[in-house]
């Protein structure tokens, strides 16, 4: 868990390059800063984003580095299921999983060479260890309007564990968004806070 | 408006230059490195001249001939290509400089995006030009304008030296002021200076190491070192750049009483590691990479007859490769003090047992997009030249084909068409064709094309060109007609240019016209010389952000036979059911129609609307 004198909350996002990872934090890290906290992240550019498995690290009220230690983080946040399992060594024993149950088939499983694992046996296999909320994130992405905002139905999911009002982050959320997209994405990320909450 | 801003590592280095009062910026796009240039000459209003240059040599050059004329200048790279400007830079430290000039080069610890791990430290020292090494962004932006001011003041260029963390981090960032003064460009004629006869040479010499001790003075105190001794401290910890946080938050973590001298300067505080020395009765050392400090402390440890313990990454424990973090420094400092080890030891992430969660995790490695014309090219320069064929490769996107089995080494940027020549000359009988793209053609190819012409090598190379330089984020280049900041350039010719360097054999191809592509390739490969195909197609991405729409493709089920011949392009378009045994189209597709040429029944046709 984030730990008094180093962060206030420490927080996984884990994805598929493609899905919105980076928008994702952006708005968190934004809405922090408007809040007065201090923020560090760590982004996966480069190469990696080709398609390839990407993890943000984002630490709220901290002022050291930007990389979550191991078993260090409160909530995993996972835009993908089998990410979730990928990265499950950064969440600490007490962490929760917020994760989308939507797949993306890898490369190495389209083209037959591995299969993919059954989703209902790694949401089983996460709550064995740890409190998960699983739900379909694309499904309500595209119930708002268009299925490329889950990510914000993600941090619309997240907001009720965050230590930042959800207000700023709505107000960050219209901020990044194409201005195009903003009615949709308020919807999506409103959408994903009534899922979490309670 | 607030003066807090949330900003990527980059972003925040850019605005650094911006407020240290940058002039000229050049540069040459390389993770981590990129977005710096990236974000200067996306602003709209600007006061200064960025652009992208072909490569790292010419552009430290043209930063080089900038700070003559004393103004301030800047020139960004990745750490390797700081091996291509190795040649002007260890010179440049004999010449030093009017204005002032930053040498940008970032480093990437664990090669997130590179080819090798190397650690500019050694460079400075090298070199004997001082480095600068930030922590934070926060640092990294306050230190540019103190690099600009101190750079002028002892008339030397100075390194830069952000790593992934740094650049590619991001952090709320506090701006500061904008400095307003722009010294104008004069170059004064002083030949003893500027001109590096070995007359003048010897002279300068001296004269940089001379400097050095000014330099050194002039670092020790500025505010990238900072010394806190602790009364009682069980150990004096020695960290720089971004270890220092790493290194901190174990100790904070672990709550040690240490002494923690923190270093962002090169040469070393070495005062402060003296007084360090006499504090405590061992010191441990955390840095990445390269143990540059540590060789620094035993040296001074030597000179004062200090019986000091040194404990770093020489003897051990202290890793030599990869990137540092929390995990480690709180490994390494239980093991070092006795204490009980963390709950959760270092080795854990990298040792951690997929198979115990009992789910087999399929692997998720980067690869081409789908439709990207790359695909295309691999594969009928596969068909044409065979499985036994020798493919050199080199630096990009491309890179990935090492899926399709046509990328058989990547040395360095430009490294394609030399290996492949070298290969030829030593006798190699299989057939050569080597792969480069458009942007690395043009950084480092263009002098292997014009050697392989010229020695004859009997060769195909293949330029796939997709009109960008696209891994490091879609930058322009000399073959786009276009420079950093959008403005219309003359655009160069490719055919007329491998033509004017000799090649007797230049053709173009379109990658997604399998059977033309084919054809060109055969006509290369029966060609007795140095022959030259140019796949061109656009970037997909590129393509798709400047609205270009195709309909995507589907698989008519019924007349699938399951061949796989669709498949085993690796297109992430293309789904397999080992089930049903048929092939499908998933919503990925971009419309390229490779896989429906290819495909041999008639099942794959265009979606109809």
């Amino acid at each position: 868990m984030s730990a008094e004198g180093i962060s206030k909350f420490d927080l996984v996002i884990a994805g598929v390059g493609g899905q919105g990872t980076i928008l994702a934090s952006d708005i968190i890290g934004k809405a922090a800063v408007k809040e007065d906290l201090s923020v560090r992240a760590a982004e996966t550019h480069g190469m990696a984003q080709r398609g390839g498995s990407v993890v943000n690290h984002i630490r709220l009220g901290c002022e050291l580095g930007s990389m979550i230690p191991m078993k260090g983080a409160d909530v995993l946040l996972a835009l993908e299921p089998s990410e979730a399992l990928r990265y499950l060594e950064f969440l600490s024993d007490d962490g929760t999983i917020i994760v989308n149950t939507d797949p993306i088939l890898p490369v190495t499983v389209t083209s037959g060479l591995c299969s993919y694992p059954d989703v209902d046996a790694i949401i089983a296999k996460l709550k064995e260890t740890h409190e998960v909320k699983a739900f379909n994130a694309t499904e309500l992405a595209k119930e708002a309007g268009n299925p490329q905002s889950m990510n914000v139905v993600m941090v619309g999911a997240i907001s009720n564990y965050l230590p930042i009002s959800p207000d700023t982050l709505k107000e960050c959320v219209k901020e990044l968004v194409p201005p195009k997209t903003v009615d949709i994405n308020v919807r999506a990320f409103e959408m994903g806070r009534d899922i979490t909450q309670g | 408006m607030s003066t807090r801003e949330y900003m990527l590592g980059n972003v925040a280095i850019a605005r650094g230059i911006v407020e240290g009062g940058g002039q000229v910026i050049s540069g040459y796009p390389g993770t981590p490195s990129s977005e710096i240039i990236g974000t200067l000459a996306a602003m709209k209003e600007r006061d200064f001249y960025v652009e992208w240059s072909v490569n790292e040599k010419v552009a430290l050059e043209v930063a080089a001939g900038a700070a003559m004329t004393g103004v301030r200048s800047v020139v960004t790279m990745k750490h390797v290509g700081l091996n291509v400007a190795a040649d002007p830079l260890l010179t440049l430290a004999y010449t030093g400089v009017k204005g002032s000039m930053v040498i940008i080069v970032a480093d990437d610890p664990s090669c997130h995006s590179s080819q090798n791990e190397q650690d500019t430290r050694r460079y400075s020292q090298f070199s004997l030009i001082p480095c600068l090494d930030p922590s934070t962004p926060q640092e990294a932006k306050d230190m540019m304008s103190f690099a600009f001011e101190f750079s002028n003041k002892v008339q030397m260029p100075v390194i830069y030296r952000p790593t992934t963390r740094i650049s590619h981090g991001k952090s709320d960032v506090e701006l500061g002021p904008v400095n307003e003064t722009r010294p104008v460009a004069e170059f004064v004629k002083e030949l003893e200076r500027w001109v590096m006869v070995p007359k003048n040479a010897r002279v300068q010499h001296v004269r940089l190491l001379e400097v050095q001790k000014t330099m050194q003075e002039g670092l020790e105190n500025s505010p990238w070192n900072s010394l806190e001794l602790s009364d009682g401290a069980n150990v004096g910890v020695i960290a720089s750049g971004i270890a220092s946080v790493y290194a901190k938050e174990a100790i904070i973590k672990q709550s040690i009483n240490a002494s923690f001298l923190k270093i962002g300067t090169y040469p070393v505080p070495e005062n402060k590691i003296r007084t360090l020395l006499e504090s405590t009765e061992r010191v441990l050392i955390f840095e990445e990479m390269e143990p540059v400090v540590e060789e620094q402390v035993r040296i001074i440890a030597q000179e004062t007859g200090s019986t000091v313990e040194v404990i770093g990454k020489l003897q051990g424990p202290v890793p030599r490769v990869y990137e540092l973090n929390t995990d480690i420094c709180s490994d390494v400092l239980a093991e070092v003090l006795g204490l009980e080890r963390p709950d959760v030891p270092a080795e854990v992430a990298e040792d951690f047992d997929y198979n115990a969660c009992r789910i087999d995790l399929p692997m998720r490695p980067p690869v081409m997009c789908p439709g990207c014309s790359h695909r295309a090219s691999f594969h009928v320069m596969k068909k044409v030249y065979g499985k036994d064929a020798i493919f050199p490769s080199d630096i990009g996107c491309y890179t990935l084909g090492i899926q399709s089995g046509t990328v058989d080494t990547t040395l360095c940027m430009g490294g394609s068409i030399t290996v492949a020549s070298g290969m030829y000359q030593a006798g190699e009988k299989k057939p050569i064709c080597c792969s480069i793209g458009d942007s690395t053609f043009f950084h480092t190819g263009m002098n292997g094309l014009l050697n392989a012409i010229y020695n004859k090598a009997d060769i195909t190379v293949t330029i796939v060109d997709n009109r960008i330089t696209a891994m490091t984020g879609h930058q322009p280049n000399p073959g786009m007609g276009k420079t950093a900041t959008g403005e219309e350039t003359s655009e160069v010719d490719l055919v007329a240019l491998c033509k004017s360097l000799g090649a007797g054999f230049v053709e173009k191809a379109d990658p997604y016209d399998l059977q033309q592509t084919e054809e060109v390739f055969k006509r290369a490969k029966e060609f007795k010389g140095t022959s030259v195909v140019i796949t061109e197609q656009l970037c997909v991405i590129d393509a798709k952000r400047s609205g270009l729409r195709r309909k995507p493709f589907t698989i008519d089920a019924d007349a699938c036979v399951g061949c796989r011949l669709c498949v085993n392009l690796g297109c992430p378009a293309i789904e397999f059911d080992k089930d049903t045994k048929k092939a499908s189209i998933n919503s990925m597709c971009t419309g390229c129609g490779v896989c429906a040429s290819l495909c041999k029944f008639d099942a794959i046709s265009e979606v109809k609307k």
